[in-house]
C-alpha cells in the first residue's frame, strides 16, 4: 500500500516546523473521560473480587483461578486506562518493553513455584512429621 | 522515507515520532517516558521475585496464625479503595497540569496524598495489630514473606508521597514549565504502577489468604 499524499504532505509540513526536536512537546495524553471509564472498570473489578472471596458463588477449589483472572483483567484495565500503554503509535516500544517484562515475571514466579514445590516433594524430612508440625 | 516501510509503521502525523526514524527523533515527552516504563518494569520484576517467595512459602507458619486468623478484609477493602482512588486523582492532577489548570492540578494531588497517607495509616494499624499478636516478622517464614512483600509496598507509597509533595514544591517554584510536567508524568506513571502492584498484593496475599 502505498502512502497517501495527504499523509507526506503532513509529513513534510512537519519536517518544516522551525522548532528542534524534542520542544513544544504538548501532546495531550487521552481525556479525563478515559480515567474515569478505567477508575469504574476498576471499581467494579475490585468489587467483584471481594465478593467472590467472601460469598461462595464460585465451586471453592476453583476460587483462586477466578480471584487470578479478575486481578489480571484490572491489571489490564490499569495499563490501558491509566498508564495508558495502548496502540498507539507512539506506544511500539513501550508495549515491547511490557511484553519483556511480563515474560521475566512469568519465568521467575513460574520457575520458582515449579522448582520449590519438586523440592518439596523430593527431600526427605529431617524430623518426624509430629516434630514438624509442632516445633 | 519509503512507502513500504510508511505501510508498515501506519501513517506518520506531524510530530509524532515513534522512535523508528519516521518524523523526525522522538520528543522529550516520550523518551522520559519510555525510560521511566523501563525502571518501572525493573520495580515490578523485584516485586515478582517477593511475590514467588510468598506464594513458596505461604503455608510455612512453623505452627503459628495463618492468614485466615490474621487478615481483615475489611481493612484491605479500605486500603484499595484508598489506592484506587489515588491512583484515579493522580492522573487527573496530572492532566490538569498539562492543560495548566493549575488549581485543579493542587487540589488533585492534595487529595492525592490524603489518600496515600490514609493508605499508610490503615497498613501501619494492621502491621501494629499482628505484632502485638505475636504475629510479628520473626514468627515464621510466612510472616517474614509477608512483612517483605507489604512492607517494600509501603515503603513505596512512603517515597512516593515524599516525591509528591517535593513536585508540588517544584511546581509552586517553577510554575507548570515542560520539565515539571515531565516530573509530574514520571510521579502518576509510578503511581499507578503501584496501584497495579496492590491489585496483585491483594488478591494473592488477602483474598486468597483468608480462604
Amino acid at each position: 500500500m502505498a502512502e497517501s499524499p495527504e499523509a507526506q504532505a503532513k509529513t513534510t509540513g512537519a519536517d518544516l516546523e522551525d522548532r528542534p526536536p524534542g520542544l513544544g512537546e504538548h501532546a495531550p495524553a487521552g481525556g479525563y473521560g478515559i480515567y474515569t471509564a478505567g477508575l469504574g472498570f476498576a471499581l467494579l473489578l475490585t468489587i467483584a473480587s471481594f465478593i467472590v472471596a467472601r460469598s461462595h458463588l464460585l465451586w471453592p477449589p476453583g476460587m483462586p483461578v477466578g480471584l487470578a483472572v479478575l486481578a489480571i483483567a484490572q491489571m489490564g484495565v490499569h495499563l490501558v486506562f491509566f498508564l495508558q500503554i495502548g496502540t498507539g503509535p507512539d506506544n511500539t516500544n513501550n508495549v515491547i518493553a511490557l511484553a519483556f517484562g511480563i515474560l521475566i515475571v512469568t519465568l521467575i514466579v513460574s520457575g520458582t513455584l515449579w522448582i520449590m514445590a519438586h523440592l518439596d516433594a523430593n527431600m526427605p524430612a529431617m524430623l518426624p512429621p509430629e516434630l514438624l508440625r509442632g516445633s | 522515507m519509503s512507502a513500504g516501510a510508511a505501510s508498515i509503521l501506519g501513517r506518520v502525523e506531524p510530530g509524532t515520532a515513534r522512535g523508528h526514524g519516521g518524523g523526525g527523533p522522538a520528543s522529550t515527552r516520550i523518551t522520559v517516558a519510555y525510560g521511566f516504563w523501563i525502571f518501572l518494569l525493573s520495580d515490578i520484576i523485584m516485586f515478582s521475585t517477593l511475590f514467588a517467595t510468598y506464594a513458596v512459602l505461604k503455608g510455612a507458619t512453623a505452627g503459628g496464625p495463618d492468614g485466615r486468623a490474621l487478615f481483615e478484609l475489611k481493612t484491605v477493602g479500605y486500603e484499595t479503595a484508598c489506592l484506587l482512588f489515588s491512583s484515579y486523582t493522580c492522573g487527573i492532577g496530572f492532566l490538569s497540569a498539562e492543560r495548566h489548570r493549575v488549581e485543579l492540578f493542587y487540589g488533585c494531588f492534595a487529595i492525592t496524598f490524603l489518600l496515600g497517607a490514609a493508605f499508610l495509616g490503615f497498613e501501619a494499624s494492621e502491621f501494629a495489630r499482628m505484632v502485638a499478636m505475636g504475629a510479628g516478622p520473626a514468627r515464621s517464614a510466612f510472616l517474614s514473606a509477608f512483612f517483605s512483600l507489604v512492607g517494600l509496598h509501603g515503603l513505596h507509597v512512603t517515597v512516593g508521597l515524599l516525591w509528591l509533595v517535593y513536585l508540588v514544591a517544584q511546581t509552586a517554584a517553577f510554575g507548570l514549565k515542560d520539565f515539571v510536567c515531565r516530573r509530574l508524568h514520571c510521579f502518576s506513571l509510578f503511581w499507578h504502577a503501584l496501584d497495579i502492584i496492590w491489585v496483585a498484593l491483594f488478591t494473592l496475599v488477602y483474598l486468597m489468604g483468608v480462604q
